[in-house]
């Protein structure tokens, strides 16, 4: 056995092949585990893959890095739980690609700030913080109230279809009709409503005419925590 | 790729700690032989063999 | 040939190595070093002054974040750790490096030409999301073929190396070039968008939600762990022995501490998720990794600190020597901290703060930095020609800037994260949360005011060392002073 030792630590290749063995097995062991056992994500009603334009203002959130200041999991610890609403459930990021739970607060959790302020303290505050809240050291985004560039929104659901988002071949098809209807329909009685329940209609901005990335960013954050009603959800079926 | 998973569980998890400490003592067994401290300890000397000249 | 160069007695003032690619290397880690300590101080100070944002798209925080860690880890500590590894492997094997220059430069150029495209790209907008693997698609595969070019041009190496035993190093660099690929290989797999005709640049992950999670920290610990750590942990058990001129402490231990090392590191990654809705048991898995990776990390340390044993004096005489031995003690006291805040009632109150903020820079400032420091120190005379420095005693000024720059820095994350976990979970008398989140803001202010005057300090240090650097190569030495004539003498 000490011989083969020695032809461990003489041929690259077989110390190559341990390392990869010894480092693989972590991973294995986590990671594998997690796409198949049934417990991984709870078993909750409500949640529903992005609308576009949710999708298009989740992009700009991603592009922006909102995730290195703003986290999106609410631990289950009481101040958490009143600070911000509910724990956080798996359940509710699982059409999250990539997942945008974060890893510091610099500013305050995101998980459910969906519905908490109006669209227009949202408006104010992308294009200047310090205009709604003096001591914040958000950077303001003032180029988001530029046109959003949205043709080849069908392009991302596809590729969103690809790894696992149930979107449907009509979701696809009306893509761009939806997202426009979300910004200029007020009426909760329009299809995008129906394919998108709780989406946020409207134009964040007050001006319908033309649809701003500030729209779509706004509509994704009023999303944020409202889908899973949690009045209607019995706490021993999420418990783990 | 379920059975796969569930050897893992079943035999692997409830066991990991014992094979850990069997790989772990095993590689500290290895390494601190009396037999192969002579050899080891001459590795040591590797990085002061090269052909770099003195400057 | 080289033994016959040798024996003509030429290129007396040269080695049989190829060193212009490793000095091109060490070129780039110094100009990194200085851009990416910049934009990190820069980014301290927008946190600070948030007018220092400008409102403008390219220069907010979010924007410039991925651009500091990137050129700190990846620009500066991957041009370190390419290049020593090829100075190490090709001494440790006494060979000439595998594809020569050409391939070197290859790889030189492909790994820095990465670096600038993604730091465009995050500016730019283009970004994954994903924390320490924000580049894209095809800058993600773009990578992974300089990747593997490196890993043939350093095995390749190795397999045709005089000495039979593959120095421990070695196998750091090895560990650290693998589970590298292995990690960004598996963590980056994403749909493009443009595969159905949408933006070229735009992919969305494979994974979501909690699978997501799982293994972007599965790679971004192992990155702090492979990348950061073993890649590290080469440069020191070669650059300690030979600038304290005497082998490394205990060559077994260092076999213990390398498999113990890198089976233990790879399970840790959940403890950046603990209290979130990933399954527990993960969680408890990764608490339970975390806490016994102190055990190699320490053995680790006290392998590299009785190195001095007999010579520590040298801590005295030599700055180059007090950067590597300060290294190692930051090492110590980083992964002492890291197994601590991975206990779940610990990380309740650290995580999500500064704290962390904190730990990870005693590591990268304290270990990695100093440890690369120390390495460029002892490298540049050697590749250049020169007998030493061109200074040693600003030398010893950029270590006393830039230790006391990461007090500074570690101690205001310190108070600001335990401060900050506290206020968020206070109540008042009468049963209410006590704090506001935006009065935590506020308490902040004085701590990251401080912490960016550390970074200040710290910045100075690496242009004392690119300035001190220049003139080596330029062939300058300082006219002798007191403190060069005390080292000559101690020599």
């Amino acid at each position: 056995m000490f011989k083969q030792h020695k032809y461990v630590e003489t041929n690259v290749f077989v110390l190559a092949v341990g390392i990869l063995l010894t480092v693989i097995i972590g991973g294995l062991v986590e990671i594998v585990p997690l796409f198949s056992m049934e417990a991984t994500i709870e078993k909750v009603e409500g949640v529903r893959p992005y609308s576009p334009l949710e999708l298009e203002g989740r992009n700009i959130y991603i592009r922006e890095g909102c995730y290195l200041c703003h986290s999106q999991m609410i631990r289950p610890f009481k101040d958490e739980v009143e600070r911000y609403g509910h724990y956080s459930l798996a359940a509710e990021s699982k059409y999250d690609h990539p997942f945008q739970w974060g890893s510091k607060r610099t500013g305050p959790d995101l998980a459910r700030i969906g519905g908490k302020y109006t669209n227009d303290w949202h408006v104010r505050h992308l294009i200047n913080p310090r205009d709604v809240v003096p001591e914040s050291v958000m950077p303001g985004y003032p180029h988001l109230k530029r046109p959003l560039k949205y043709d080849d929104i069908a392009a991302d659901m596809m590729a969103l279809r690809v790894t696992g988002v149930p979107y449907t071949d009509e979701d696809i098809k009306n893509a761009k009709a939806d997202l426009e209807e979300q910004v200029r329909s007020d009426s909760s009685d329009a299809a995008i409503a129906k394919r998108y329940p709780k989406a946020r209609m409207g134009a964040a901005d007050g001006n319908p005419k033309t649809i701003t990335e500030l729209d779509a960013l706004v509509a994704y954050l009023q999303v944020l925590g409202t889908m899973v009603d949690f009045t209607a959800v019995d706490p021993a079926s999420i418990r783990r | 790729m379920n059975p796969v998973i569930d050897f893992v569980e079943h035999v692997l998890r409830p066991l990991w700690g014992l094979w850990v400490m069997i790989l772990f003592l095993g590689i500290v067994f290895w390494a601190y032989r009396p037999k192969n401290k002579g050899r080891f300890d001459s590795y040591g000397d590797i990085p002061f063999r090269d052909d770099d000249k003195e400057r | 040939m080289i033994a016959a160069t040798a024996a003509l007695g030429q290129r007396a003032e040269t080695s049989p190595y190829l060193d212009d690619v490793v000095k091109k290397f060490v070129l780039a880690a110094v100009f990194w070093g200085v851009v990416g300590f910049f934009v990190g101080d820069y980014i301290a100070w927008e946190l600070a002054f948030p007018h220092l944002n400008l409102d403008l798209e390219w220069t907010t925080f979010g924007r410039l974040r991925p651009v500091h860690t990137s050129a700190v880890i990846f620009a500066f500590g991957g041009n370190v750790l390419i290049g020593t590894s090829f100075y190490v492997v090709q001494r440790t094997c006494r060979a000439t490096l595998f594809g020569g220059a050409g391939l070197g430069n290859i790889i030189f150029w492909g790994y820095n030409s990465f670096i600038v495209m993604a730091a465009a790209s995050y500016v730019l907008g283009m970004s994954q999301g994903r924390e320490y693997a924000e580049p894209e698609w095809w800058l993600d595969i773009y990578l992974t073929v300089v990747w593997v070019a490196y890993l043939i041009a350093f095995a390749g190496t190795i397999m045709k190396r005089k000495e039979a035993h593959i120095y421990v190093a070695n196998w750091f660099y090895l560990a650290f070039i693998l589970t590298i690929a292995m990690l960004h290989i598996g963590n980056n797999l994403a749909i493009p968008a443009v595969f159905f005709g949408g933006t070229w640049w735009k992919s969305y992950s494979l994974y979501s939600g909690a699978q997501d999670a799982m293994t972007q920290w599965w790679y971004g610990h192992n990155a702090v762990g492979f990348f950061l750590t073993a890649g590290f942990l080469a440069i020191m058990y070669y650059f300690v022995p030979k600038r304290a001129e005497r082998p490394v402490y205990s060559y077994r231990l260092s076999i213990v501490h390398f498999w113990a090392l890198i089976f233990l590191y790879i399970w840790a990654g959940p403890h950046h998720l603990h209290y979130t809705a990933l399954p527990d048991w993960t969680q408890t898995l990764g608490m339970t990794f975390s806490v016994m990776l102190w055990m190699p990390s320490w053995g680790g340390m006290i392998n590299g600190l009785m190195t001095l044993s007999g010579a520590w004096d040298k801590l005295r005489t030599d700055p180059v020597m007090r950067f590597l031995v300060t290294s190692v003690a930051f090492y110590g006291m980083s992964t002492f901290e890291g197994p601590m805040m991975a206990i779940k009632a610990v990380n309740s109150l650290s995580h999500y703060t500064d704290w962390t903020i904190g730990h990870v820079h005693s590591g990268a400032l304290g270990w990695v930095a100093f440890v690369s420091f120390g390495a460029l120190y002892y490298l540049v005379p050697k590749l250049w020609g020169r007998k030493e420095v061109y200074s040693l005693r600003l030398v010893g000024v950029h270590f006393w800037v830039a230790t006391v720059g990461v007090l500074l820095y570690i101690t205001a994350m310190w108070i600001s994260g335990i401060m900050q976990g506290l206020m968020w979970r206070a109540y008042d008398n009468l049963g209410f949360l006590q704090y506001s989140f935006i009065e935590t803001v506020e308490a902040m202010h004085p701590y990251y005011v401080l912490r960016a005057t550390g970074g200040v300090l710290f910045l100075t240090g690496g242009l004392v060392m690119a300035y001190n650097v220049w003139r080596t190569i330029r062939g300058d030495v300082e006219a002798a002073g007191a403190v060069r004539q005390s080292v000559a003498t101690a020599r």
